[in-house]
């Protein structure tokens, strides 16, 4: 191994948070060595973006690092100076944030921003900081750098400003970059993109890297040793084939379980009972044992130590000798009699022609010059008791026709039929007696529920509404009945959303729309904004009410792993059209349009092996208001022919479920 | 909570204010906005003068008026005047007070000592009525059940009752003790000095107290339907009705307040002059003028809320909760009411205490360009008004001034604060346990 080059010693930060503090980071050790690549992994709250901004002394306020040692090639950093910390950040250690759109000044150009940390850190001004910045530009792969670097953020897309901070960080040539979920807000293709930048850069400068993220896939891809965390501790330290061959904390093999598939497809996804604990508590204990399915008695009697397995592979478990299991590298297998078999039932929702297009208004006379076409016409169905999965990367217009077809938008044209009724036809009061067929399931648990409602009036609301149960008693029963449907007792109803854990919120969303028993549920992302052993929670209850009540499922994600899980059929849409439709083993099986191809390599992939050939794309998803002319996407079709530049290709058949726009499988 | 006792304290001054009646006849409880505005029929059999409980409770300070200016507590008057000796001959010299420290047979002497015996006097009192207001506090509020009287003192001692009754009573025992020795004291003197035509400042300060409160809370009950209708209806039916609420309120924004109500003043003087028998007594006339003035101001004042809250409503329509309501096919009334409304409260708290403030000073403004109240009607406005002069006269005289100041200030400082409290109280998310701060952590640090 190389030299160390940051070692972290019993690392100690605790937010004040009332009467006792918040024990966020609570003891942790690691080391990381020149030129590798350091994952720390973990769930939301584990206190993964507290230990970087502890070891570059940049906590809030309210938390404070209690003891331990941050060594930076031999030096202390926890007893520097402010002045000389200054001098370290940005120029020793460096660091790269989740929002790439609020981490760079609004009002500076990129080219400004970047000159700053030049003339801090390495004086370097004038012409010669100019060249520098194109050329640091140039270096994460921004097109026309010298152009960009006098644009003000706003121009630039998400993944561009991702690549701007990059460029920034790598400015003062750094030792130790800390990317904290570097690539969390942005699409898998870009997302596909930056990981490639920063594996480039890290190869090429031998710069370390301290990954901070919550996607085993991601940690696969780029990472040479991982750290999980768990409640403000590492309960495992290993290199990656160790990990991933075979994970040895009981935790990590659960959120190796919890992970949606294709493989896991039968059955039901693993889920960590309980919550993590309150880290107000001073552990006495193993912190996982509440949660363990393989905890013994030993586990109580003390927190347990790091027990060394092998050269680099510490575990935090009593039971760490014992043998274990293999996971991750599981092939999808594609069972295609299991779509066959079943006779197809007939479409509960038809959707023909679908458009929203919402015009651009301009001038004193609110003229429309131009027409944003978020859904250009798109036609889907789904069969009763079944589930199709829409499919694409943000803008691609997926929730708004999600929303137009319940009816929340006035959809331009086009025709939704549900159950033999034409929704979009329908009015005043027609209308809204309709709505108890259909409901919806909306992505952040957080806004989803009025903060000053209780769970009961919450409940009550839609019921009220629509339907004629009207008696207060029925209601509180129906929707005590509703809580039990999904999992949560019946003395929630009369507590506020706040008082409820993103998990708990989504249950509370989905009997929310199961009040008035409607037969198709719209999901829009509903668990991308849950860690993955909650999301592991949501998808089965949404499987087992599927199974229970006969519901057909529009769900509307971006995650490719989550559809392999939990549709029967896929839809994949690009730029308000969609380009390719079938069942989840035809498409996801076999992609037979570039994009999809192109989609699905970009996701990370959990390969003990490492390295799957991946189909990168180049540049950004193009704007609806003036798509490319022909085939939307021949702009960055790596297979691009002259005639995709003519004409929209029309849906061609490739089997009697599978329709694929595109001029390679044309006539 | 110590804001709202001192809230509570001015409310009560002006409730005994509003509390009128005629001397000839019993107490009318009726608050006297409502029964004038009745056009109630002038009995002859009644005194002509309408009197409210405070003028009664403070009968010696309305009545014992001295010729002109005196500072606090003096005992001569603030200027020379000649005064004919008993001699026949004439002499310039500080006059005595008709009233203030006329009991003293040598004021130069005996005026200290007298001030410290009424202070003295005062807080002594003072303190016997905070004691049984804390006995009659810890009998009647102690939870029944659970603590005895003993306990439930200790807690409220140590301030670790679920209401805060230390700050509450920390407070009731500030204000006894100025309120108490200054009543006291005003028996013999002027607390706080006497005017240009020497009313007792202190009389015409707690009589100022409604003008403001009728003020402040008038306008903002007419302004209020006004904003917060208008301003959601304008955010979430977005479209033409936004379109029109918008030229509405930016047509009236474009019109020059002042002037606006300057002209609507002096178009209902005029009216008030012709028909003089629809006013029998001054009194009615000045509160309607009064309440004249609340609706214009009212009127006028709406846009800013409505601007807020059309912004406020913008944001909250596309959010999923409200979109989740309308996916049920909840009627926009009922989402406006449940899901809207309860989430903009906390901008329509913050906004109305702000311009509570506001319009108590804009009554002050007004009443000084003279478009105001009716000059007989006795507000902080006109008292700043008659005070302004005065600043510059040599030696100064400023305590008119600084007392209308200071209560001034004392209600909307109470009045902000109060309704921070208050917003935070109706906050589900906040939670009212009394926050610990950081020593828990620094003794935490101590011991490892």
């Amino acid at each position: 191994m190389s030299e160390v080059l940051l070692s972290v010693k019993n690392l100690r930060a605790w937010i004040d948070a009332g009467a006792e503090p918040l024990r966020a980071v609570d003891g942790i050790d690691f080391d990381i060595h020149r030129g590798e690549t350091f994952a720390v992994v973990g769930e939301s709250g584990s206190g993964k973006s507290m230990t970087a901004l502890s070891i570059l002394r940049l906590l809030p306020d309210a938390a404070q690092i209690v003891s331990g040692s941050v060594m930076l090639d031999g030096r202390e950093l926890m007893g520097l100076p402010e002045s000389e910390m200054r001098d370290v950040r940005g120029k020793r250690i460096a660091m790269i944030f989740q929002e790439p759109g609020t981490s760079l000044n609004p009002v500076m150009t990129v080219g400004a921003q970047i000159r700053e940390v030049l003339a801090r850190h390495l004086r370097i001004t004038g012409a010669e900081a100019v060249r520098r910045v194109v050329q640091l530009l140039e270096g994460v792969g921004l097109p026309s750098p010298a152009h960009r670097a006098a644009e003000y953020p706003f121009q630039l897309s998400g993944g561009m400003k991702q690549r701007v901070m990059i460029a920034m960080a790598l400015a003062a040539e750094p030792d130790l970059l800390i990317a904290d979920e570097p690539t969390t807000a942005l699409d898998v293709t870009i997302q596909a993109q930056v990981l490639d930048l920063l594996r480039d850069l890290q190869r090429t400068r031998g710069m370390a890297v301290l990954l901070i993220t919550h996607d085993l896939g991601i940690v696969s891809g780029m990472a040479h040793r991982v750290a999980v965390m768990y409640a403000g501790r590492l309960m495992e330290v290993a290199d990656r084939a160790q990990f991933f061959g075979a994970p040895r904390h009981p935790y990590s093999r659960k959120l190796f379980e919890s992970l949606p598939g294709a493989a896991s497809r039968g059955g039901e996804l693993a889920v960590i009972p309980g919550q993590v604990p309150a880290l107000t508590e001073n552990f006495t204990r193993c912190r996982f044992v509440d949660r363990c399915d393989v905890a013994i008695p030993a586990c109580r009697e003390g927190e347990p130590a790091m027990t060394v397995l092998a050269p680099g592979h510490s575990v935090r478990c009593v039971r760490a000798s014992e043998p274990a299991t293999t996971y991750g590298g599981a092939a999808a297998h594609w069972d295609a009699a299991e779509f066959g078999k079943e006779p197809q039932p007939d479409a509960l929702l038809k959707v023909s022609g679908l458009k929203v297009h919402f015009p651009i208004r301009k001038g004193l006379l609110r003229r429309t010059v131009g027409q944003v076409k978020a859904v250009d016409g798109i036609a889907l169905s789904i069969p009763a008791g079944r589930t199709l999965a829409l499919v694409g990367e943000s803008g691609c217009g997926k929730t708004t026709a999600g929303k137009a077809i319940i009816q929340l938008i006035d959809p331009t044209g086009g025709r939704v039929e549900l159950d033999g009724v034409a929704l979009n036809e329908l009015r005043g009061e027609a209308l809204r007696r309709s709505r108890r067929d259909y409901q919806i399931v909306f992505q952040d648990p957080y806004a989803s529920l009025n903060p000053r409602m209780r769970v009961g009036d919450i409940l009550a609301e839609g019921q009220v509404a629509l339907s004629d149960n009207r008696d207060p008693a029925a209601v509180m029963d129906r929707s005590a009945e509703l809580l039990r449907q999904v999992g949560m007792g019946e003395e929630s109803l009369g507590r506020y959303p706040h008082e409820f854990s993103g998990g708990q919120r989504q249950r509370i969303a989905i009997a929310r729309a199961l009040a008035v028993r409607p037969k198709l549920l719209v999901c829009d992302e509903p668990t991308s904004a849950l860690d993955v052993s909650v999301q592991a929670q949501i998808l089965n209850l949404l499987k087992n009410l599927q199974r229970e009540l006969k519901l057909s499922y529009l769900f509307i994600t971006h995650n490719i792993s989550v559809v392999e899980y939990i549709a029967h059929e896929v839809a994949v849409m690009y730029l308000g059209r969609i380009v390719e439709r079938g069942t989840v083993a035809e498409v996801l099986g076999a992609p037979a349009h570039p994009y999809t191809r192109a989609l699905i390599s970009s996701v990370p992939r959990i390969d003990a092996a490492g390295g799957h050939p991946v189909v990168r794309l180049g540049g950004e998803l193009p704007s609806s208001v003036n798509p490319p002319k022909g085939c939307h996407f021949s702009a960055r079709c790596p297979q691009v022919r002259d005639d995709c530049r003519s004409k929209y290709p029309e849906a061609v058949a490739l089997s009697e479920t599978r329709t694929v726009n595109c001029w390679l499988h044309g006539i | 909570m110590s804001s709202a006792v001192v809230l509570a304290a001015f409310l009560l001054v002006g409730i005994l204010d509003s509390l009128h009646f005629r001397p000839a006849l019993a107490v009318g409880t009726e608050s006297q906005m409502v029964a004038r505005l009745k056009g109630g029929m002038p009995a002859q059999a009644w005194a002509p003068e309408v009197k409210s409980v405070l003028d009664e409770l403070l009968e010696r300070m309305a009545t014992r008026k001295e010729r002109t200016y005196s500072a606090p507590l003096a005992t001569h008057a603030f200027s020379k005047e000649t005064i004919e000796l008993p001699g026949g001959g004439q002499s310039r010299e500080f006059p005595r007070l008709q009233f203030g420290g006329a009991h003293l047979a040598d004021p130069a002497e005996d005026w200290s000592g007298d001030i410290l015996r009424g202070l003295l006097r005062g807080v002594a009192l003072a303190l016997v009525i905070w004691c049984a207001f804390t006995a009659l506090l810890l009998v009647a509020v102690r939870p029944s059940n659970t603590l005895n009287i003993g306990e439930f003192a200790d807690a409220t001692w140590k301030g670790s009752t679920d209401i805060p009754w230390r700050a509450v009573l920390v407070t009731l025992g500030i204000v006894l003790l100025v309120a108490v020795p200054a009543w006291h004291l005003s028996a013999n003197y002027h607390v706080l000095g006497t005017d240009k035509v020497g009313q007792d400042v202190l009389y015409l300060s707690l009589k100022s107290i409604r003008t403001a409160l009728v003020i402040g809370t008038l306008t903002t009950l007419i302004m209020l339907p006004f904003a917060v209708l208008l301003g959601m209806m304008a955010g979430f039916f977005r479209g033409w009705v936004d379109d029109l609420i918008q030229y509405a309120y930016t047509t009236l924004n474009s019109i020059p307040g002042v002037l606006l109500i300057a002209a609507s003043v002096l178009v209902l003087q005029v009216q008030m002059e012709a028909r003089p028998e629809l006013f029998p007594t001054a009194a009615q006339r000045a509160d309607f003028r009064l309440l004249f003035l609340c609706l214009i101001l009212g009127v006028t004042s709406w846009t800013g809320l409505c601007r807020l809250l059309r912004g406020e409503a913008l944001k909250l329509r596309e959010l999923d909760y409200v979109q989740a309501a309308r996916a049920f096919g909840v009627s926009n009334w009922r989402i406006m009411m449940r899901h809207i409304l309860p989430n903009v409260m906390h901008v329509i708290l913050i906004s109305v205490v702000m311009d509570f403030s506001g319009l108590v000073l804009a009554e002050a403004v007004l009443s000084y360009v003279g478009v105001g109240v009716d000059p007989t009607m006795i507000s902080y406005g006109t008292m700043i008004n008659a005070a302004r002069l005065e600043m510059g006269r040599e030696p100064m005289v400023w305590w008119s001034l600084a007392s209308a100041f200071g209560f001034m200030l004392l209600v909307v400082l109470a009045a902000n604060l109060f309704s921070d409290a208050v917003r935070d109280a109706f906050d589900p998310r906040v939670s009212v346990v009394p926050r610990k701060t950081r020593f828990a952590l620094r003794s935490q640090r101590a011991g490892n």
